[in-house]
């Protein structure tokens, strides 16, 4: 047997290290060949939104020399990586900091000689982008650290943003329908938990299949109720935005994280109450140990698959709102498969987190970062095709996937059925 | 020890179970099952439980809910869910429910009503319908008369390439869910050969074939590779793939190259008349040779399964990675082979799609091919003759949606909503058991499909 497993550690002999180190320096002549050398110009970005109390001047670079001088950077991080063998933290610092010069220079090379770059309406749209993306991958979180693989969470906010839409409409209460978007993706979920739980079937084939049954449902429910009576049933409201006293006054961030919708503060409550929930109470003790070892919970006395069902229909509660912010949050109807493909990102930056609720949200805003540059770049005249833009974040979470999240693993016991023996 | 855990044979409780029970959902585990065990577990039972009285043997089948039997109550319970949907959706209806203290039969009859019309329509147009048989006799055509089984297998004809795609994968333990993406790999490029290359007849469709498998293989074959090499789980990495191709066909249609000349909508030229896939049975009936290549595909596919040292293979990774491994087989090399094969194999579907039937790239073309794939191959349990069948029901209601739709209203997505109800009920046995107040099986004997975590 030990022969067996020893096989088994040694299949993957693929130097991590190296790989990414070379990430790093191609990251870096790319910060350097294409960005430095293809800049023209000066790079304006503008803070200040119209109407603000406060004007920030703008900020006027010389995009090439910042793309040189950030390469440079970058590539010497890189042999670094190579030559040194760091800890976890500098290693992810490193990461982030080479993502970030490499951000950066991006938006340096993207504007040069352009209009100016609206970088507050970029990070807003980045948030409202975020919204489900984050809530969607803790629903994600919530499950998986439990022992039940979510790949529902498009089929959930979908119907989130579906219920949410229709009822929100029919008795004109966007609050009602905030908890109804909520509860049709806990609906959902109850759906995922009977039949993951209680009759074992395979979370990820029923996790694609409840997927393609929520986007059928919807889809029918759209063209056989919505269309006919758009006004009563498809014309919500949308939550017209609370600005947080003194905070959502100060230039730059007020703006950006404290002058939205509810979604985006009970996202950010979301986020605290997973994240402190999973790793500092009790409570998440137990969901951990029934992801990662349920014999051993079991033995106890911690009932496996009461929590199952629980954090399963949790998540589906959370996905839900996502969901919900989609149709109430900001477009004021629902469209069919309205979701398009936002919960497979949110379970993208679900791993790309390593199955971490803070992880999940950094990756997810990542995400939200890259279709809000698709959207904002196309007004300054950015020559890189939307389609590339959007492509992104999928080729991320492969590069990511491959390269650097394959050490991390999920829960142990992630998509196995518990039967007690 | 403990690594075992993260196999997929590995030692949890139930999973013995799967690979002894031959009628289990998990075609993947059974490793010397006889393809012939497909058409019912009748059959199985007659020679296993002794029996040589035939009819006993069938309740016995029914009695006990034998994968076959579960199949066909699945599709039953899916259908009535599906009507039901359709009687409390529709606004007839109700309006009759308004009234149901006045007239409480009114809403029932109306309810039935509505439903039966829907799925009579359906048939009509999936199947046969009875007003072209008789226009028939009065001289009206008869190609009409099979016009709807043409539809039916024009829509089957990619999911059973796509569907051969992912249930080729499942039997070597792989989740193939790019299939979409896959698809596109092959639509773009047997398109390309389509409307930008000249050849001569009959070659031009087979290159333009074969650059289809070829595109979609290229595919699959990413997928594999990096599996293989830095065990990047194949779930997550198909499923992004699937949206960087959807972007990737998005821009190259925005390209010169790929753009029909002064067109406003992103859509490529029309596939030369060499390149398309001829007709099967006259000019007015949309049935093509892709069909027949779709047959083909599942053919050689359960040939490659039964007949082949890369079919043992597989299906040896597929039910018990370690075992293969200390067996001396590489399941790396395996996963990369298969997901050439499933690639190609979409990448086909991809083909027959706009050499068959649309004649030109569009953003959409894709359209859900790639998840109905999935739905498809656990419909038919992972078996090349399965995958036809289950196939030839979707594109039956497929095909039927769209009159059903055209003649009473009702929206196209039932069939979706039906054709994912039916996947949940298959894929859950002991639920349709449990409806049906069938017999429970022998405790252990219940196979769970391919259960297995993300960690591969």
């Amino acid at each position: 047997m030990t022969a067996i497993s020893l096989v088994g550690e040694q299949r993957f002999s693929f130097d991590r290290q190296r790989v990414i180190a070379t990430v790093f320096v191609l990251l870096g002549l790319v910060d350097i060949f294409v960005f430095g050398l293809y800049s023209n110009g000066d790079a304006v970005f503008t803070f200040t939104l119209t109407g603000a109390a406060v004007s920030v001047p703008n900020l006027v670079i010389a995009a090439a020399p910042v793309c040189y001088g950030l390469g440079a950077l970058t590539v010497a991080l890189g042999f670094v990586y190579a030559g040194i063998k760091l800890a976890k933290l500098p290693q992810r610092l490193l990461a982030g900091t080479v993502t970030l010069a490499f951000v950066v220079a991006f938006l340096c090379w993207s504007d040069a000689g352009r209009y100016p770059l609206p970088f507050v309406s970029l990070m807003q749209s980045t948030m409202l982008a975020s919204i489900p993306l984050v809530l969607g991958a803790l629903s994600g979180c919530l499950c998986e650290r439990s022992g039940v693989i979510n790949i529902a969470i498009e089929g959930q906010l979908l119907l989130g943003a579906f219920a949410g839409a229709v009822i929100a409409s029919a008795f004109g209460s966007l609050w009602l329908g905030l908890l109804t978007g909520s509860l049709a993706g806990g609906l959902l979920a109850i759906l995922l938990a009977v039949f993951a739980i209680r009759y074992m079937v395979d979370q990820i084939i029923l996790g694609v299949v409840l997927n393609v049954f929520a986007s059928g449902l919807t889809g029918y429910l759209y063209d056989q109720a919505l269309v006919p009576y758009q006004n009563r049933l498809n014309s919500p409201a949308t939550f017209t935005p609370i600005k947080i006293p003194v905070l959502g006054d100060i230039p730059i961030i007020g703006p950006i994280f404290f002058d939205s919708t509810v979604f985006l503060y009970i996202t950010y409550a979301a986020v605290a109450l997973v994240h402190i929930g999973l790793f500092k109470t009790r409570w998440g003790l137990r969901v951990r140990a029934v992801g990662e070892h349920p014999t051993a919970a079991d033995t106890v006395g911690i009932r496996v698959l009461w929590t199952r069902y629980r954090n399963v229909i949790i998540g589906g509660l959370v996905a839900g709102i996502g969901g919900a912010s989609l149709s109430i949050g900001s477009v004021g109807s629902f469209g069919k498969d309205m979701s398009s493909g936002q919960g497979y990102i949110a379970l993208a930056a679900m791993i790309f987190g390593r199955w971490t609720p803070l992880g999940a949200t950094g990756a997810a805003l990542l995400f939200g970062f890259s279709v809000a540059c698709a959207n904002v770049l196309g007004t300054i005249g950015c020559p890189i095709p939307s389609d590339f833009l959007l492509m992104l974040p999928y080729v991320a979470t492969i590069i990511a996937v491959a390269g650097f999240v394959g050490r991390s693993r999920a829960p142990k016991a992630d998509g196995q059925p518990y039967v007690k023996s | 020890m403990s690594q075992q855990d993260d196999g997929p044979g590995g030692t949890k409780p139930a999973d013995p179970a799967v690979a002894g029970v031959t009628s289990s959902p998990s075609g993947a585990s059974t490793a010397d099952a006889p393809e012939a065990q497909a058409p019912g577990g009748a059959a199985s039972l007659l020679s296993s439980s002794g029996h040589n009285n035939v009819p006993m043997a069938l309740l016995n089948a029914v009695l006990e809910g034998s994968s076959a039997v579960v199949t066909i109550l699945a599709i039953i319970l899916a259908i009535i869910v599906g009507g039901l949907l359709i009687a409390f959706t529709s606004p007839p209806v109700l309006h009759a429910w308004s009234h149901v203290f006045s007239a409480p039969g009114a809403a029932f009859s109306q309810a039935w009503d509505v439903a039966a019309s829907a799925y009579s329509s359906m048939f009509e147009g999936a199947i046969i319908n009875p007003h072209t048989v008789t226009a028939a006799f009065h001289g009206g055509s008869t190609e009409a008369i099979f016009n709807p089984l043409s539809e039916t297998a024009v829509n089957a004809t990619p999911l059973i390439l796509a569907g051969l795609a992912v249930a080729l994968a499942f039997r070597a333990g792989m989740f193939n869910i790019g299939a979409t993406g896959q698809f596109i790999g092959g639509a773009m490029i047997a398109g390309w050969i389509g409307f930008a290359v000249h050849l001569p007849m009959v070659i031009h469709v087979v290159v333009a074939v074969i650059g289809g498998f070829v595109g979609g293989a290229i595919v699959g074959w990413f997928v594999g590779d990096l599996k293989a090499r830095t065990g990047a789980h194949e779930v997550i990495v198909t499923i992004m793939l699937n949206y960087v191709m959807e972007y990737l066909i998005l821009f190259l249609l925005g390209l010169a190259v790929f753009r029909a000349a002064g067109s406003p909508n992103p859509i490529s030229p029309p596939v030369m008349n060499n390149a398309m896939l001829p007709h099967l049975a006259g000019a007015n009936l949309r049935i093509n040779a892709g069909f027949l290549v779709a047959l083909a595909a599942a053919v050689v596919i359960a040939w490659l399964l039964s007949r082949t040292t890369l079919g043992f293979e597989l299906r040896t990774v597929g039910a018990n990675q370690n075992a293969a491994r200390a067996a001396g087989m590489s399941p790396e090399r395996t996963w990369v082979k298969v997901m050439f094969i499933c690639g190609g194999l979409a990448g086909l579907a991809g083909a027959s799609v706009v050499l068959g039937t649309d004649f030109a790239l569009t953003p959409q073309i894709y359209g859900t091919f790639g998840i109905d794939a999935i739905t498809v191959a656990l419909l038919g349990r992972a078996k090349p003759g399965g995958v036809v069948l289950a196939a030839l029901l979707y594109g039956s209601l497929n095909a039927g949606s769209v009159t059903m739709q055209a003649a009473t209203q009702i929206p196209v997505d039932i069939a979706t909503v039906i054709q994912a109800l039916i996947v949940l009920f298959v894929a859950a046995p002991p639920f349709v058991r449990e409806v049906f107040h069938l017999r429970a099986r022998r405790a252990g004997a219940e196979g769970q499909l391919l259960a297995k975590g993300w960690s591969s």
